[in-house]
């Protein structure tokens, strides 16, 4: 067979169009096997007709597509319908991204900033709580000597500077009930370093009688200088000395600071 | 891809092949579907209406048959022809001289590949006016050698060969 004489007749271009009938198609289908230069020309003509149709053809959304894959239940791959790229969206892009950046930045200072100041706030909050737990002792160390100076049933004794220290003065508050004696050592000045004013309680008659009843230990943290000492039931005069730090058996009379009879 | 690889996936219904059918083929039954109904909606309807037949009736395609192109291009062809007369115009008898496969370029907005079709502007026209008339009556609306020699009023044997010249000078310039 002229396969050349076969292919210049143009039947088949009309197959590729789809005019032959059935029987015609069976035959060019068959020559198509049987020689390689036919199926190549149906080829060759197949893609000019493809590619010119697809020329002339109108926008086709990609709804299209996604349409028909609903109808057929179809789960694989989209068309990508492709757009001009647009600057002004990828500049709007990064613009966001910088401007998210800044933002986290900025809220970032903002977070240890107020952190800092919470920890600020937190400490002041411990140094008033401190200064209230100072003054609230102080208001008792007050209130305490307040008490004691107002107690009707006080016997007040007034103890006057002696030779060593004439400007010195101290009060004993001393109820005679009660047995309960309290010192006012506002008046004396503060002892020096590894020394320890000691309050007496003295018998006068038949011979002078010192007893020891207390210390004046903690004398600077004591603000207003209220001591309570031990009690005393038959004191007819008390004194203050200066005695080295833990007391004496017996008073050192050279440092006797104040004295007074009942 | 090549049809000879396409066409056993598209058998055994793999819907990545559906996908690369889809992409070969769908702009160019559009453009034969678009020049058959002038309204986009329809024309929109009668393409998915044909990949939906293409799919569910892809058993009764066999290459026996003829090429797998003719094939689809033969249901989009019947499927537009169908809906035409569906929608009663009356008037399917066309103004060839005003109204063929070209005036799909009327509308520059709609068109899909501007660089290629700016090529086939070009080629267009240098296109003998009996090439456009011919290639509208036997590839976009179907018609017969029979129909196109009455319409063109030309013999019956010229209508296959005219159609090959045409179809080698569209080769010769898209060089296939």
């Amino acid at each position: 067979m002229d396969t050349k004489q076969y292919i210049e007749s143009g039947i088949l271009e009309l197959y590729v169009y789809g005019l032959l009938s059935e029987s015609e198609n069976m035959e060019v289908a068959q020559l198509a096997k049987e020689h390689k230069e036919i199926e190549t020309e149906i080829i060759s003509i197949e893609k000019a007709i493809v590619n010119l149709s697809t020329s002339f053809s109108p926008f086709l959304s990609a709804d299209n597509f996604e349409k028909i894959k609903a109808k057929l239940n179809l789960k694989y791959s989209n068309v990508i319908e492709m757009k001009p790229r647009n600057n002004w969206s990828q500049y709007v892009g990064w613009a966001a991204a910088v401007t998210l950046l800044v933002g986290i930045g900025y809220q970032y200072t903002q977070l240890s900033e107020t952190q800092n100041q919470v920890a600020t706030v937190e400490k002041e909050k411990t140094n008033l709580q401190d200064t209230l737990v100072g003054l609230q002792l102080r208001n008792k160390q007050t209130l305490t000597a307040l008490t004691v100076v107002r107690d009707t049933k006080n016997t007040v004794i007034n103890l006057g500077g002696q030779a060593v220290s004439p400007q010195s003065f101290a009060k004993i508050y001393w109820n005679k009930e009660t047995e309960v004696v309290y010192v006012d050592a506002a008046g004396l000045p503060e002892p020096p370093e590894g020394m320890v004013y000691q309050i007496w309680s003295l018998k006068l008659a038949p011979q002078l009688t010192p007893t020891s009843i207390g210390l004046l230990s903690d004398f600077s943290s004591n603000t207003e200088k209220i001591f309570a000492v031990e009690k005393t039931g038959d004191a007819e005069a008390f004194g203050i000395t200066l005695e080295p730090a833990g007391g004496s058996k017996s008073p050192t009379m050279e440092q006797l600071y104040t004295l007074g009879k009942v | 891809m090549t049809q000879e690889e396409l066409i056993p996936l598209i058998l055994k219904k793999d819907e990545r092949a559906f996908t690369i059918m889809y992409d070969m083929y769908s702009k160019s039954l559009f453009s034969v579907i678009s020049n058959l109904l002038k309204e986009t909606e329809d024309a929109e309807d009668t393409l998915q209406e044909v990949f939906v037949k293409i799919w569910k009736s892809i058993d009764g395609y066999s290459e026996s048959k003829g090429r797998f192109y003719t094939w689809i291009l033969n249901i989009a062809r019947n499927t537009a022809i169908d809906k035409l007369r569906s929608k009663g115009y009356n008037n399917s008898q066309k103004n060839l001289s005003a109204d063929n496969f070209v005036h799909l370029l009327d509308d520059s907005n709609k068109l899909n590949n501007r660089i290629d079709t700016i090529g086939i502007l070009e080629f267009v026209k240098k296109l003998k006016p009996k090439c456009i008339e011919i290639i509208e009556l036997l590839f976009f609306q179907g018609y017969t050698q029979q129909e196109a020699s009455d319409e063109l009023a030309i013999p019956l044997g010229t209508v296959k060969t005219q159609n090959r010249n045409c179809i080698n000078d569209l080769r010769t310039y898209l060089k296939v």
